[in-house]
């Protein structure tokens, strides 16, 4: 994709300038697969989450251990495996797929823990007063624990937010072509890799920072005793 | 055809406990319990910290399975013929039972994240089924009787206590339970709110139909409301009677080193 795309080299200035186009492309790609990833992860963690609650132990127990099994194992692995052996079985993804997959299913497994400890901290109260009042066991999880759970758990999936921005470039390993992978490859064309890598440096902390500012605000503006769910 | 009566409910009887044991692990809490309450009737239980009485009330909500014995609502038991889990009944039945059992608690449990309004009106449109509009107006009564009708919109963070606890006891009451449980309602109030939500209690106790249970250490208020007080004392009902003979001439020694050492 670079083919076509020239760069200035007269100075370190017009070779910036020249090239930050093509990395805004790889920052595109950088964007979606956290935004998709993140949402992968927001999911399937709460889905993790609670069937790890679920007071049959056949199902809490086999939730525990993969929930251990996804943290303890490198996003790098979990990435190649899916990468390199689900097609082998038939299953064929594009590799930002691939790539926005990996980084979803290892976060899920952290964001499962954070929503857990999200879940068990709303006061016990809560919910025998809601069991008190007949509510169903859905009724109670969508209208009184998750609005009270959610405030709770920004900060730390805010946290974790930042942290798979900066996962990202793993998923040059399987040929996406986000912001690190392009700046390399510029280097191996160019043989300057420090304006490049700089650059990438620099688009990486805009991102976390605007992740940052945003949650941020988020935790000021949600009411801290439960966002009403309705 | 009607199947026979189950042996030994009366007419007369809403709540009976029949030889109940209950253990938290090592610890009995009640033991070999017996305790029958007549519809209408209003029961003030007293006694030490744990002798067993809220967990008398909290069996009676569902919040707590037991392990022996048998409890009846209104002829139901609480445990079903087959029955699994810790509360040897399905999900259902102890939805059934439920519907006719409300509960106030020592720490309001008021949602955070709700007007007082949607509070009281949460259950009744999604459990009864009840229409919004009509869940509204009788939310709206039921704030007038507790005397905060003006607090509909306000938050539980904005209110006192005692007005929490009157929100509390409003919520409770549009589920229109034949039975009204109150675990400690007063014990977590400054001294100078607790009037308030005695006075609402007051006003609920001249409900002839409505069957009240209260745990409670306000004795004065007790002598003044009950049918009938039960000292407990290590699990079981030690002492039981009308209030002037409980407070006024207790036959058991207990019952009166009890009472000694909470009236000063």
């Amino acid at each position: 994709m670079i083919y076509g795309i020239h760069w200035d080299l007269h100075s370190p200035l017009a070779f910036a300038i020249s090239i930050l186009p093509i990395l805004l492309i790889g920052m595109k790609i950088t964007v979606e697969a956290t935004i998709l990833g993140f949402l992968v992860a927001l999911l399937l963690g709460l889905v993790l989450a609670l069937l790890r609650r679920v007071p049959l132990r056949i199902i809490a127990w086999p939730t525990a251990v993969a929930i251990e099994f996804l943290r303890d194992t490198p996003l790098l692995v979990q990435l190649f495996f899916l990468y390199y052996v689900l097609p082998k079985y038939g299953v064929t993804l594009p590799a930002l797929f691939t790539g926005v997959l990996a980084l979803g299913v290892q976060y899920s497994a952290y964001t499962s823990e954070v929503y857990r400890a999200g879940l068990e901290a709303v006061d016990r109260g809560q919910i025998e007063a809601a069991t008190a009042l007949n509510l169903s066991r859905a009724r109670l999880y969508r209208t009184i624990i998750l609005p009270q759970a959610i405030p709770r758990i920004i900060p730390a999936l805010g946290n974790y937010l930042v942290s798979m921005i900066k996962d990202t470039p793993v998923l040059s390993t399987v040929t996406v072509m986000e912001m690190l992978n392009l700046a390399q490859i510029i280097g191996d064309r160019t043989y300057r890799y420090l304006i490049p890598l700089t650059i990438v440096g620099a688009l990486f902390l805009l991102l976390t920072v605007i992740a940052s500012t945003v949650v941020n605000r988020l935790d000021r503006v949600l009411p801290k005793e439960g966002v009403p769910l309705r | 055809m009607s199947p026979p009566a189950e042996p030994g409910t009366a007419p007369d009887e809403i709540i009976r406990f029949e030889k109940v044991t209950k253990r938290f692990g090592a610890l009995t809490v009640l033991d070999d319990f017996d305790f029958h309450v007549a519809p209408g009737e209003k029961v003030t239980l007293i006694g030490p910290s744990g002798s067993g009485k809220s967990t008398v009330l909290r069996i009676l909500m569902t919040l707590e399975p037991f392990q022996q014995g048998r409890v009846e609502l209104d002829g139901i038991s609480y445990h079903e013929p087959g029955g699994k889990g810790p509360f040897k009944a399905s999900p259902r039945h102890l939805r059934e039972i439920r519907t006719q059992v409300g509960m106030v608690f020592q720490g309001f449990n008021l949602f955070p994240h709700m007007t007082v309004l949607r509070n009281i009106i949460e259950a009744p449109v999604a459990v009864l089924k009840i229409p919004k509009e009509e869940a509204i107006e009788r939310a709206t009564g039921l704030l007038d009787l507790v005397g905060l009708a003006d607090k509909k919109d306000a938050y539980p963070r904005q209110l006192s206590g005692g007005q929490k606890q009157r929100v509390a006891i409003a919520r409770a009451l549009a589920m229109r339970p034949r039975v009204i449980l109150f675990d400690e309602p007063t014990s977590a109030l400054d001294p100078q709110l607790v009037g308030e939500v005695l006075n609402v209690i007051r006003d609920l106790a001249h409900e002839h139909d409505l069957t009240m249970l209260m745990v409670t250490h306000e004795m004065r208020f007790a002598r003044e409301i009950s049918d009938r007080v039960c000292f407990f004392d290590q699990g079981r009902i030690a002492e039981q009677g009308a209030p002037e003979e409980i407070f006024g001439e207790p036959r058991e020694e207990r019952t009166r080193e009890f009472l000694q050492s909470v009236l000063g």
